[in-house]
């Protein structure tokens, strides 16, 4: 058996190794893991366990005690719970493809032209990554507001509305803003990935069919978008993780409001847990999150695969 | 409008191909193709813009700031923004961050240069494994886990320290799966030879794997500075005392204190981008790679 198992890994590896080099390889293999291994399990692995197991607590300051799968049931009764979840899906909906779509677009425009070029438009559009949260998000405000905001003077002199309109503050328009600013700090990555990956489709199956008389439409789905799939369907589950997870925008602008319109699950977890102390209750709404981001993710690997298929 | 004139040689290099070989086929220019970089020139624009008004706000006065008519550049530039923010611990705020992000990205390095170079060279048993739950713990969203790494900071008596913020940025897989995609460049051969020489574990890490990597820390280095700069969530929810708040934070404060004082926000906004975004500008080079590097596997 032990042979078997040598024999296995030296057919992987191309070269036998004997136990005494396995040992060798196991130790130093592992002093090299150590510390990378160290900070992971414990800033990342036992927290995430920790998180489950609190869940089934009733957590706050004064209590911590078993309450089973009552927080997950006192969840599905929560309508508060249910706004902020449609809100993130709407969120998610709208500004993944939105993201993956115009970063396509422009990646498809801007890598063919001079490497400095390139770089320049790739810069801009990642700049809003790069100026942080924070800072987009109060410059946004700003634009944003109803008495000396650039946006409503804007629109007012080109005749689009008649008189000022309180964008954050209006349950109709405020999600939107939200989603507009998301897509701004979120285009940047997925530019760059496309530009890289369309520089990497073969040149000479592109100039075979260009000779053979297809269109650019026929060239762009029947050769590049196959090759591109790959880089796709990384930018779709990076994009989905992100709008999930957004959360500086709503806190720093609407906090959730007005009346629960821009209500996302990560915003009602950060509420509970730390504006009400809830934490075995927002562990329990953390767990759903995770669960239904890796549903999502699962998800798009299966379209993903039966497209290509 | 400048931007216009110096976008417009790129026409004629449209359909170059990037070898640099001379293409006889001449492709026309079409009017889909200017209509594209002229929709993409106007949207480039509008995506610097929050920048600009970032800054030309930073420079205006109160009443520019305030008017109704919005004051397209500060005619009359002015520093009291910059006075008022002074006033507050910004320098202190600056420090605090710049100091997070130093360790953050120094600790980093090491400890993902190290554990990428073994997941990719060394064979020990486990390495699937180890590899398979770096990989899915990277899907996960990592602000989930905030909660009980309060608690966990709080007993080991590090809330309200700028390593709270420090600690959990080291341990997200990231780093780890970047360094394994560059190690896996490094010939088995050289590392071969070097046994065979005689060159012990860690000289072969630090004389041979090290300054073959050396791009590879470079792109971690910078995204990780960058990434953590940027990191709000995970600095409010460890940072509450005046004395440890990063520029981040600083500006939240700001906001929440004086949410009409425009001018003095900007000021504050401009703080804590402009440094972060001449970095990247300085090392864009490196940081592309590291994104591009990293998405190869997903």
């Amino acid at each position: 058996m032990k042979g078997a198992f040598l024999m296995t890994k030296a057919a992987k590896g191309g070269t036998a190794l004997s136990r005494a080099n396995q040992r060798r390889e196991n130790i130093a293999g592992y002093l090299f893991m150590l510390p990378s291994l160290l900070f992971f399990v414990g800033f990342v692995i036992f927290p995430m366990g920790l998180c489950l197991f609190n869940s089934f607590f009733n957590y706050t300051m004064t209590d911590f005690s078993f309450v089973g799968l009552a927080n997950y049931k006192e969840l599905i009764a929560d309508p508060i719970f249910r706004t902020a979840l449609v809100n993130t899906i709407v969120i998610v909906l709208v500004s993944v493809p939105v993201t993956c779509v115009f970063s396509l677009w422009v990646a498809s425009v801007i890598y063919k032209m001079h490497d400095r070029y390139t770089s320049l438009f790739r810069c801009i559009f990642y700049l809003p990554v790069v100026t942080g949260s924070v800072a987009v998000t109060v410059v946004w405000k700003w634009m944003f507001s109803p008495y000396t905001g650039i946006l409503n003077y804007v629109f007012r002199s080109l005749g689009l509305i008649s008189k000022n309109i309180n964008w954050l503050g209006s349950p109709d328009y405020a999600l939107g803003c939200i989603i507009l600013i998301l897509l701004t700090t979120s285009v940047g990555q997925p530019i760059v990935l496309y530009v890289s990956a369309l520089s990497n489709v073969d040149h000479s199956l592109v100039e075979a069919a260009e000779v053979d008389g297809a269109t650019n439409l026929q060239v762009f789905w029947k050769i590049k978008w196959p090759q591109i799939m790959p880089t796709t369907l990384y930018i779709l589950v990076i994009t989905t993780i992100n709008s999930f997870q957004c959360f500086a925008l709503i806190q720093l602008l609407t906090s959730g409001g007005p009346n629960n319109s821009t209500q996302t699950i990560m915003y009602y977890i950060y509420y509970n847990a730390f504006k009400l102390s809830r934490y075995g209750y927002g562990s329990a709404m953390g767990v759903i999150l995770a669960a239904i981001i890796a549903v999502f993710s699962a998800m798009q690997f299966k379209l993903a695969k039966s497209d290509n298929g | 409008m400048s931007e216009n004139i110096k976008a417009a040689p790129q026409v004629h290099h449209f359909k170059k191909p990037k070898s640099g070989n001379q293409d006889h086929s001449v492709h026309q220019v079409t009017v889909y193709q200017v209509l594209c970089v002229a929709a993409l020139i106007i949207v480039a624009l509008l995506f610097t813009f929050p920048l600009y008004w970032i800054i030309t706000g930073s420079f205006k006065g109160p009443q520019a700031v305030n008017a109704r008519v919005p004051v397209w550049f500060p005619t009359e530039p002015t520093l009291l923004n910059y006075e008022k923010l002074f006033e507050k611990p910004a320098f202190m705020w600056m420090f605090n961050t710049v100091f997070v992000c130093a360790m953050a990205m120094l600790f980093t390095c090491v400890a993902a240069s190290m554990g990428g170079y073994a997941l990719a060279k060394k064979r020990f048993t486990g390495r699937a494994l180890i590899f398979s739950i770096f990989v899915c713990a990277m899907a996960l969203p990592k602000q989930v886990i905030l909660i009980p790494l309060l608690k966990e900071m709080a007993f080991l008596n590090l809330h309200n320290t700028l390593w709270a913020v420090i600690l959990p940025t080291v341990g997200w897989p990231f780093g780890v799966f970047l360094m394994k995609q560059f190690s896996e460049n490094i010939p088995t051969e050289l590392l071969e030879a070097a046994r065979i020489d005689g060159a012990g574990e860690v000289r072969t890490f630090t004389q041979i794997v090290f300054p073959m990597i050396k791009p590879g820390i470079g792109a971690l280095a910078i995204f990780t500075f960058i990434n953590t700069w940027n990191d709000y969530f995970l600095q409010l929810i460890m940072l509450n005392s005046t004395e440890v708040l990063t520029i981040s934070l600083g500006i939240a404060k700001l906001q929440s204190e004086m949410s009409t004082d425009y001018g003095l926000i900007m000021a504050g906004a401009a703080l804590g981008s402009i440094p972060i975004i001449v970095i990247f500008l300085m090392f864009q080079k490196f940081f592309t790679r590291g994104i591009t590097m990293g998405a190869v596997k997903g």
